[in-house]
């Protein structure tokens, strides 16, 4: 995407240098997602800004002299409101939305290890659900070797271990 | 000035303990500036957890060490990998790479750091004289200006980027919204709270921003990362030789200037300032075709601005309690977290911290130079570190930081969410920075707001009639309309020209 404008006579270096950064930087940048994706971003904006103003108007909008919990709420979910409406009519054609590939599973399987991360340190402490992120991110989301794998994660765990129990005293439940 | 209190500052600097902690914050900064992938918004928010083990003067040295040391380590991908580790180095691959290619990869980097180191200690000395008479003009200010100060400095960040203005305008009120989450602080009614007890509290600041920024970058990373391999071209001869010195002299001089002006203004920064500190030496240059083949001005001025910028970015956050962008968002809520709400008042209140973060720079600036000159093949070799090893120590650091704030595992919950967010908003094109900043600022902005309105007896006019807050919503105004304004110019100028040309191209700011 560059710049299509004629550029004016004063400000031509500074727009050439931009548009050319901007190309630079789409260089790298994965395939964009289409007018779909811009879609889908504006509506949920507006489910938002239209909920958003729905709920706060129960809250209680008050008076302006003495505003109630509800109005300034409702203010900026309205302001959200119109500005997705705006976006839906004039933001079809941006090119600024990365499309879904099949390495947007590696964020989806990390997301994963987050959660199963969170739901069994409590049970049995940080070490072993640690250790297991670490093999998972390693080995299938990084491809990295299985002997890199289990000495990164063994030292990675030992080293958070010392760290936080011993260095910075800080309890994290732990198993050992 | 106070000198008492600048000496004092000094003195509490150079304790053995701070000095360790601000080595620490240049050093990771230079670290993820090296490394793609992480910003300094991003780190700073992974390591906010830390602010509440350690002192809070030695936290604040850290985090913002982080900031600017990430300023240096930058220039370093883009000069030898052609890949601007922080986006503030993006103009500098233009010259730093055609500099490497020609062998000159030295040359670059050792006038970079030269010209950081400048540019930087300028900002700071422009920094220790006008931020204490910013924060004593600013001691005036009432709820109303308040409350338009914070809303203009939501648009100015959410305006003046590189993305389409609309969506980041959308980011930003919804940061808003998200800040009304919780116990309404006037009527004590519960708002979003959905008869959720953790959320009565509201919605922490530290895990949304680890989540957005964090979480959400460290898995847009994962997916953007291809396993490529990051092999550096071979550098020699770092220190410049006189000529080069001598022919960037100019360059260094006009960036630290044009870095510290723009890096004042909120949503300035960094970034732009590199742009416009290229911009101007290529159009008074008398060979400006030599830019783009190895002109060394064209890395000694971007790289001086953006390092000017940074620090003076510091200015609205330490007299006004503005964050002037993400990063400055990031030290805000980490103020916040100590129990220390920045503001004019700061200078007065907590002279230590004060002098303390600002002198913390001249010395953190000096390590950071000898970092980049004599210890710059060190961080080369970082590069080679492959990204998947690091990756999910970053994730460990996210996960058991965010459970140590409250010993909470709905923390954990919550941040996950935002990450999602996060990743999501980045995919469809919104970027996070205006939502965490303007969610930092929603509560300023709402009790200013009702306050203002209990002051005017319900007239909003009153906003309009004071002459501080009635100059700064006329600038809002004029912020808010300028990119449509040009947009429509645009259009009848191009008319014949189809499709219309996108409004996200306008990256020009009103401020010039």
């Amino acid at each position: 995407m560059s710049d299509e404008r004629t550029p004016a006579p004063d400000q031509d270096i500074l727009a050439e240098i931009q548009a050319e950064v901007a190309h630079d930087l789409e260089e790298e940048r994965p395939p964009a997602g289409g007018p779909a994706y811009q879609v889908v971003g504006a509506l949920v904006a507006l489910v938002v800004g239209i909920g958003g103003a729905v709920l706060s108007y129960g809250y209680g909008m008050g008076t302006l002299r003495q505003p109630g919990p509800g109005m300034w709420p409702f203010v900026v979910s309205i302001a959200i409101a119109l500005m997705a409406v705006a976006l839906l009519v004039v933001g079809r054609g941006l090119t600024d939305s990365e499309k879904f590939t099949r390495s947007s599973v590696l964020p989806a399987v990390g997301l994963v290890t987050f959660i199963v991360l969170a739901l069994l340190m409590p049970v049995i402490g940080f070490e072993i659900p640690s250790l297991l992120l670490c093999v998972v991110w390693l080995r299938f989301l990084g491809g990295e070797s299985w002997r890199s794998t289990i000495i990164t994660s063994i030292v990675t765990v030992a080293a958070f271990y010392f760290l936080f129990l011993y260095g910075l005293r800080i309890p994290l439940p732990h198993l050992f | 000035m106070d000198v008492n209190a600048f000496l004092d500052g000094f003195s509490l600097v150079t304790e053995p303990q701070n000095l360790l902690y601000c080595l620490i914050g240049v050093l990771i900064g230079m670290l993820i500036g090296v490394l793609p992938g992480l910003g300094p918004a991003a780190t700073i928010a992974i390591l906010l957890p830390i602010t509440y083990s350690i002192d809070p003067v030695s936290a604040i040295i850290m985090l913002a060490g982080i900031y600017y040391g990430a300023q240096y380590g930058g220039t370093i991908t883009s000069v030898l990998l052609r890949l601007p580790g922080e986006a503030s180095s993006v103009v500098t691959v233009f010259d730093g790479f055609a500099l490497a290619k020609q062998g000159k990869a030295g040359t670059a980097l050792g006038i970079a750091a030269i010209g950081s180191f400048v540019g930087a200690t300028v900002s700071i000395l422009g920094l220790t004289l006008v931020a204490p008479l910013i924060a004593g003009w600013a001691l005036n200010f009432g709820d109303p200006e308040y409350a338009a100060l914070a809303l203009l400095g939501v648009l100015l960040v959410a305006t003046i980027g590189n993305g389409n203005k609309l969506k980041a305008m959308i980011a930003a009120a919804l940061g808003l919204l998200l800040a009304t989450v919780g116990r309404d602080s006037f009527s004590g009614a519960e708002r979003f709270t959905f008869g959720s007890l953790q959320l009565t509290e509201g919605i922490d600041f530290v895990v949304v921003a680890m989540g957005l920024f964090g979480v959400g970058e460290i898995l847009y990373n994962l997916e953007e990362r291809h396993g490529k391999p990051h092999v550096p071209a071979a550098i020699a001869n770092i220190w410049p030789s006189r000529k080069d010195l001598k022919q960037s002299s100019g360059a260094i001089g006009r960036g630290s200037l044009i870095g510290f002006v723009l890096g004042v203004l909120p949503g300035g920064g960094a970034v732009m300032s590199s742009l416009a500190a290229y911009a101007t030496e290529k159009r008074i240059s008398k060979h400006p075709e030599r830019f783009g083949r190895g002109a060394i001005e064209g890395v000694a001025a971007p790289e001086t601005a953006n390092n000017a910028a940074a620090t003076s970015s510091f200015i609205p956050l330490l007299t006004l309690g503005i964050p002037a962008n993400a990063s400055m968002a990031m030290l805000f809520g980490a103020l916040l977290i100590l129990g220390i709400s920045p503001g004019p008042q700061l200078v007065e209140e907590r002279p230590d911290l004060f002098w303390g973060v600002i002198n913390s720079m001249y010395i953190g600036n000096l390590i950071l130079l000898i970092l980049s000159i004599p210890l710059v093949g060190i961080f080369v070799r970082i590069l080679r570190v492959r990204p998947a090893i690091l990756a999910p120590i970053t994730a460990l650091i996210t996960i058991l930081g965010v459970y140590t704030i409250n010993n909470s595992t709905f923390d954990i919950f919550v941040m996950i969410v935002f990450g999602l967010i996060g990743y999501l908003m980045k995919k469809v094109g919104f970027e996070p920075g205006p939502m965490v900043l303007a969610f930092v600022l929603g509560s300023i902005v709402e009790d200013g707001f009702r306050r203002s309105m209990l002051i005017f007896d319900g007239d909003p006019t009153g906003f309009f009639t004071r002459p501080i807050s009635g100059t700064i919503l006329a600038a809002f105004v004029l912020v808010a309309l300028w990119p449509a304004a040009k947009a429509i110019l645009a259009r009848r100028k191009t008319a014949t020209v189809t499709p219309a040309p996108a409004e996200r191209d306008d990256v020009d700011t009103p401020t010039r």
